[in-house]
């Protein structure tokens, strides 16, 4: 059994569409008859062009003006909803993703289910989210008929292309965001990136408390990620502590990743630490504590001082390439 | 100025989780103030010594009228706290709290800003926040990692995937705040014993005419299965003996990694 329509609130950065987004897009595709997708932003051709290699057919674009893009589309996809009556709407657990799918759940007076991390129709359509750090799983229906709102954490599904053409643009007027309007984006600033980003990269390396200080997360954990071409990113101890920015941070309130390696340098391994990484093809840690759980779940151990064992690992690096 | 802060009691982190046999969480022992909170009641402190005078109520929601982690945040210099109290509030989702949450403003009564965690420590649907602000009909300015009020307007650093953006509404408003934006306070031992006797206005979710909206009922979904995680095997743990690098070495050429 598959379900007649699902859209999905779509996202991009500029004009280019997350990567969250298509991953839920192609989760979408096969769970429902057609895929439409809604928009909130400028670049409405090229996330149409985007989105329909990925099977959706149709794009609602909605204007958010200066605000923020979830907080205005709420009140145009909540208008579309009573319209069209998809049987369900999917968010990506984001920022804005958070923003739309709040403020929609109330328009329509409708739960909204978060954090999932799998879907399926096959018996009505199920979502299943995990409890306790991700160390229980719970599967959970709407009880009742009607719309399903549903938020997907990053990551949960593989983006798959269809090789769909352009979806057709359908732009949507005459709905009231009332003051969810008012607040207005002045400026926008970013953070200078280099190497590749944190949830795309097949190499991650991320430093915990265990590194001692902030002075060694450049020579410890940045050095081996760019030896290995790869992202860094941190437990939350260290991103608290004010090492290093929020946007590094993996785990339940941070990323999640899902990288070829990963490799945790002076973790312990806190639940929701091992939530944003578990899922890593390849796990290495390094961590003096040879009880500490992350060794748990790590297919290469070494017990050991990040101190000694990673310069000499940059170095034996360094010399191969 | 009127602050009002969102203040989830939640179960010790500490202690491991655990479900009853209706798949509603368990909560043994005394709630604590969830961390999360505990910067929104900084923040609202911290605005309202800026703004030169004013108030900070703290609003929540609990099933069996718990009011220790309140106490605490009242301790950290809370003027007086709502309580949206009772047995139907059990098994609540975030619609259902956002609810009786925004009727307790309403209650509170002439705020010119909610302040709340961008996500509960337990639940974190990160959903609560933004569904308050639908229903007062405010702006919401979510995920801000720097907050100042002036003339009127509230204006944030809002994180993004990037770095942040600049966020700026007039009041009233609803601001949800990341961990780590303040440096909460600890409670001093008169502010502990001041505690004791502010203010706990507790009413029950029929007081707020929220009959069949909350709990069980408001949630609209069931649990169909519960099971443990499959774990993952751990792999071959070395203890460094000074070469530990090179089984490093040695896996990632095994990956081709290097
Ligand atoms: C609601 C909630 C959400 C959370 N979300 C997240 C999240 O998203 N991400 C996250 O990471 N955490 C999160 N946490 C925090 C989490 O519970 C842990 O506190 C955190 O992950 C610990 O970080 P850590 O491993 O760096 O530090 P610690 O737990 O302090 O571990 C440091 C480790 O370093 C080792 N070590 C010390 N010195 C050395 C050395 N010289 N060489 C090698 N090893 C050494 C120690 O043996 C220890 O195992 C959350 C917590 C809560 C309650
Ligand atoms: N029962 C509650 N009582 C008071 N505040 C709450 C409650 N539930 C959620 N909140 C607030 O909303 C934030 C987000 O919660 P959540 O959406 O559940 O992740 C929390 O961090 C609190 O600030």
């Amino acid at each position: 059994m598959t379900l007649n329509n699902v859209w999905v609130y779509a996202e991009a950065n500029g004009d280019k569409v997350t990567t969250a987004t298509l991953e839920v897009i192609t989760k979408a595709r096969e769970i429902g008859t057609t895929v439409s997708a809604v928009y909130a932003g400028t670049s409405g051709d090229s996330v149409a062009a985007q989105v329909g290699e990925y099977g959706a057919t149709t794009l609602y674009v909605i204007n958010p003006g200066e605000g923020l893009p979830g907080q205005v589309a709420a009140a145009g996809i909540a208008q579309l909803v009573n319209e069209h009556s998809p049987d369900a709407v999917l968010f990506v657990q984001s920022y804005d993703g958070r923003d739309a799918m709040a403020r929609t759940s109330v328009k329509l007076d409708r739960p909204v289910l978060t954090n999932g991390f799998t879907l399926t129709a096959a018996d009505g359509l199920t979502f299943g989210t995990a409890i306790f750090g991700g160390m229980v799983m719970v599967d959970a229906k709407y009880a009742d008929g009607g719309v399903a709102l549903i938020g997907i954490r990053p990551k949960s599904f593989t983006a798959e292309p269809s090789g769909g053409g352009a979806a057709s643009v359908v732009t949507v007027d005459g709905f009231d965001a009332g003051r969810a309007g008012e607040a207005k984006v002045l400026e926008r600033f970013e953070e200078e990136q280099t190497g590749p980003k944190l949830e795309e990269a097949a190499v991650v390396v991320s430093g915990g408390r265990g590194i001692g200080a902030s002075e060694s997360y450049k020579p410890l954990v940045e050095e081996l990620a760019k030896a290995l071409k790869g992202a860094f990113g941190a437990s939350r101890a260290i991103v608290d502590a004010g090492w290093v920015p929020y946007a590094l941070q993996v785990g339940q309130t941070g990323k999640t990743v899902k990288p070829k390696v990963y490799i945790a340098l002076g973790i312990s391994g806190a639940t929701q630490h091992l939530v944003g990484m578990k899922n890593s093809d390849n796990i290495i840690a390094v961590n003096k504590d040879g009880e500490a759980p992350i060794f748990g779940i790590a297919d290469l151990g070494i017990v050991g001082d990040v101190n000694k064992v990673v310069p000499a690992l940059i170095e034996a690096i360094k010399n191969k390439a | 100025m009127h602050v009002v802060v969102c203040v989830k009691q939640i179960p010790d982190p500490a202690v491991p989780g655990a479900l009853n046999a209706d798949h509603t969480l368990k909560r043994e022992g005394k709630p604590i103030l969830d961390e999360s909170d505990s910067y929104g009641v900084e923040m609202a402190l911290q605005l309202v010594d800026a703004a030169g005078g004013g108030e900070v109520t703290l609003i929540s929601m609990a099933a069996n009228g718990e009011t220790a982690g309140l106490r605490t945040a009242l301790a950290m210099g809370a003027a007086k706290a709502v309580l949206v109290s009772d047995p139907a509030c059990a098994g609540s989702d975030a619609l259902g709290t956002a609810k009786a949450l925004a009727k307790a403003v309403e209650r509170a009564g002439g705020v010119d800003l909610v302040l709340a965690a961008t996500e509960s420590s337990d639940g974190y649907t990160g959903t609560v926040p933004a569904q308050i602000a639908e229903l007062l009909g405010w702006p919401a300015l979510t995920f801000a990692k720097k907050v100042d009020i002036a003339d009127g307007k509230v204006t944030i650093q809002r994180q993004t995937e990037a770095g942040y953006d600049t966020v700026q509404a007039s009041l009233p408003a609803l601001v949800s705040v990341t961990a780590g934006v303040v440096e909460p306070r600890y409670p001093s031992f008169k502010g502990i014993m001041a505690a004791k006797n502010k203010p706990v206005d507790i009413c029950t979710a029929a007081d707020l005419g929220l009959d069949g909206q909350v709990g069980w009922a408001g949630a609209r979904q069931t649990i169909t299965n519960v099971e443990n995680a499959p774990a993952r095997q751990a792999g071959e743990k070395f203890e460094d003996d000074g070469t530990g690098f090179e089984k490093v070495v040695g896996f990632l050429e095994n990956l081709k990694v290097i």
